[in-house]
């Protein structure tokens, strides 16, 4: 009998039997065991058609905003340990992240991420397209798409305002202005001032849409504490659990699409 | 060389340039579609940035703060995309006539594979590649922080950051309501409607270009020249005021741009009539109001029935009717929401062409209402 290697003999020790519970995937069982014993790996099935993971074919886009997205996690955690969300703090905690961390380059992973994001995931959207894999059975699935795009958007516009500096509260004032003109529910859009009873105005910039966004009439630090929940709580939460269904229907409707 | 460009980037000659090249994209896709064009593209797209950046206005303006760097990306990756893409396409659809059957669909190509090696190595392949990129990023460019928030202060152009600047760009020829919500809440349902409209069967799961052409030449259109290049647009051309500045022009904040605009109210009352405007709002904007009903109501008609009885070349465009055969394909619903969002994207196009041949400013004006189009 030829002796074991050392990968072997480590797979045999007790230790690795009690993580993985199967050899190395080195023939056919242990390469099923190895996806479908994982938690993570088994967002994979076990056999996929080849034209499926070749790279020409899918550019890993969705996978890269996956990826991408489990990165900004990271990073976005390690940023709230030094962040506060107040118009005190908040501007000179960013600069001591950059002063006084060190290595500090937490920052502009984040930074960087978000924008690399919003890249991958109009690109995964075009391949999705060019390869009309939103035709059936995969139109709903295309739907959830359109959603994590928007939610996509909206964590990078809700990041915008936290460093709390001029570019911040500027590029956030232009884009909640849109908001006021929203037709009947923003105090300066078309047809809020017919929503009056006598002379009681039911639709003014004390309650409309801009008011319910940032917490006040312009953007203060109810908006920066809005923005920074939305931001690190509320989208995060609902994007990955859209990700999520996302993922059981790409199985569901039966893996990456290919010629039927 | 730079005077040219700085005259001509501006959108009342580029926006036409793109359209033009959009259409001689689609009408010679099958040399666009090659090896050989994707790699001259390639070369020239760096050929371009290395030149732009070799100025030091373009460069100044560019990198007024580094959330701009991205662009680079994008412009890059768009490039090289769309090309690849159609180049996949293009060479199924060769395969395709000859009776072969798409590359995706090759014996070899449908064999099952274990996802362990070839899926999860692939993907960590892409996990390293995508952290060192971000890493190597993070390390040359800062992220950019300016002087703390000031209310009272507003710096000068107050742009948002550049994947929404296609929509900040529309600010220029639309007010908020339309730009800033009705538009993006179109494009967003718009989009998940697609699978509901598209009812071709073909082109599912393989890249093809002529089994899908209406499809693809539409999402093109809309993605390159009304998305992308509006943002190009918002992020290199436009400065202080959001005026209109060349890539290689300083920008200077008293720069003076005449602005004469009118409605169409003053300009069949005042100009053409020669009377005061009337003081019934709704008879003051009967032109528009009219026009816009039009639009909206008798041009779907005239689009999907025939109408007139001219003969030749001029009967094929107003004699109407010639969108008439999807009606029969797609049914009712499906179709009217097709009209509907095409013209809904073209009024972008339209009013840009209003704004820069006639200096329209609002096609109904009611401020009374803030209902301004
Ligand atoms: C947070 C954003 C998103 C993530 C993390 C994500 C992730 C993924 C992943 C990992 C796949 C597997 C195949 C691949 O990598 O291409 C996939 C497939 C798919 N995605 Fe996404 N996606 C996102 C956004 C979108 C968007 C914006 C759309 C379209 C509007 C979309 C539509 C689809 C469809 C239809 C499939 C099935 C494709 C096929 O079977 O070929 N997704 N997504």
């Amino acid at each position: 009998m030829a002796k074991d290697s050392f990968a072997q003999k480590v797979a045999k020790t007790q230790v690795w039997k009690s993580i993985f519970r199967h050899g190395p995937p080195d023939n056919a069982r242990n390469r099923a065991a190895v996806i479908a014993g994982n938690v993570f790996l088994h967002l994979h099935p076990i056999k996929l058609k080849k034209s499926g993971v070749q790279l020409g074919y899918t550019w890993c886009m969705g996978g890269l905003t996956f990826f991408v997205f489990l990165a900004l996690a990271v990073t976005g955690i390690l940023l709230m340990f030094y962040y506060r969300p107040t118009a005190e703090y908040a501007y000179n905690d960013v600069i001591a992240l950059r002063e006084h961390v060190p290595l500090g380059i937490m920052r502009e992973l984040h930074r960087w991420g978000a924008h690399a994001m919003v890249i991958t995931v109009w690109l995964h959207m075009f391949r999705v397209f060019m390869t009309g894999s939103y035709k059936p059975p995969r139109e709903f699935n295309w739907g959830v798409g359109v959603i994590l795009l928007v939610l996509t958007l909206l964590l990078s516009f809700t990041g915008y305002l936290l460093p709390w500096d001029q570019l911040a509260i500027w590029a956030i004032t232009v884009g909640s202005n849109m908001a006021k003109a929203t037709p009947l529910l923003g105090h300066g859009g078309p047809g809020a001032m017919l929503a009056k009873i006598g002379d009681f105005v039911m639709v003014s910039d004390k309650n409309d849409v801009r008011f319910q966004l940032l917490g006040g009439r312009f953007v203060g630090e109810a908006a920066l504490l809005r923005f920074y929940i939305l931001h690190c709580v509320f989208i995060p939460v609902v994007v990955s659990v859209l990700i999520a269904v996302h993922f059981w229907r790409v199985r569901k409707d039966g893996g990456i699409s290919a010629p039927l | 060389m730079k005077d040219f460009l700085n005259i001509y980037t501006d959108p009342v000659y580029s926006f036409t340039f793109v359209c033009i090249a959009f259409f001689f994209m689609i009408k010679y896709v099958e040399v666009i579609a090659t090896l050989k064009f994707g790699i001259g593209l390639m070369i020239g797209t760096l050929v371009m940035f290395v030149l732009c950046f070799m100025d030091p206005v373009f460069t100044k303006n560019f990198y007024i703060t580094n959330d701009n760097v991205p662009i680079i990306y994008l412009v890059f990756l768009i490039a090289w995309t769309t090309w690849y893409a159609l180049y996949k396409g293009i060479r199924n659809d060769k395969r395709m006539e000859e009776g072969l059957p798409p590359l995706e669909a090759t014996p070899e190509n449908r064999e099952k594979v274990w996802a362990w090696p070839n899926l999860v190595y692939t993907e960590l392949f892409a996990i390293i590649l995508g952290t060192v990129f971000l890493i190597g990023w993070a390390v040359f460019f800062k992220a950019p922080l300016e002087e703390p928030a000031n209310p009272t202060w507003a710096p000068n152009p107050a742009k948002a950051p550049w994947y929404f600047l296609g929509l900040q760009e529309m600010l220029v020829y639309f007010d908020p309501w339309l730009a800033g919500v009705l538009l993006p809440g179109l494009i967003v349902v718009g989009l998940i409607a697609i699978p509901y409209i598209d009812m071709n069967p073909k082109g599912n799961g393989y890249y093809t270009f002529k089994q899908r052409k209406f499809a693809i030449v539409t999402y093109l259109f809309c993605w390159l020249v009304l998305w992308n290049f509006l943002i190009i647009i918002g992020t290199v051309f436009r400065g202080p005021n959001w005026s209109f500045y060349g890539p290689f022009e300083v920008w200077d904040a008293h720069k003076v741009v005449a602005a004469n605009n009118v409605n169409i109210s003053e300009m069949l009352w005042i100009n053409t009539l020669g009377v005061k405007l009337p003081s019934n709002i709704f008879i003051r904007e009967i032109a528009g109001i009219l026009l816009t009903l039009g639009y909206m109501v008798l041009l779907p008609v005239f689009l999907t029935k025939k109408i007139f009885n001219f003969k030749g070349a001029v009967g094929k465009v107003f004699n109407g009717g010639f969108l008439g055969k999807y009606l029969k394909s797609l049914g009712w619903a499906r179709y009217s929401i097709l009209i509907f969002l095409v013209l809904m994207s073209l009024t972008l196009p339209i009013k840009m062409y209003l704004r820069w041949l006639i200096n329209l400013k609002y096609i109904v004006f009611m401020p009374e209402f803030e209902f301004n189009i």
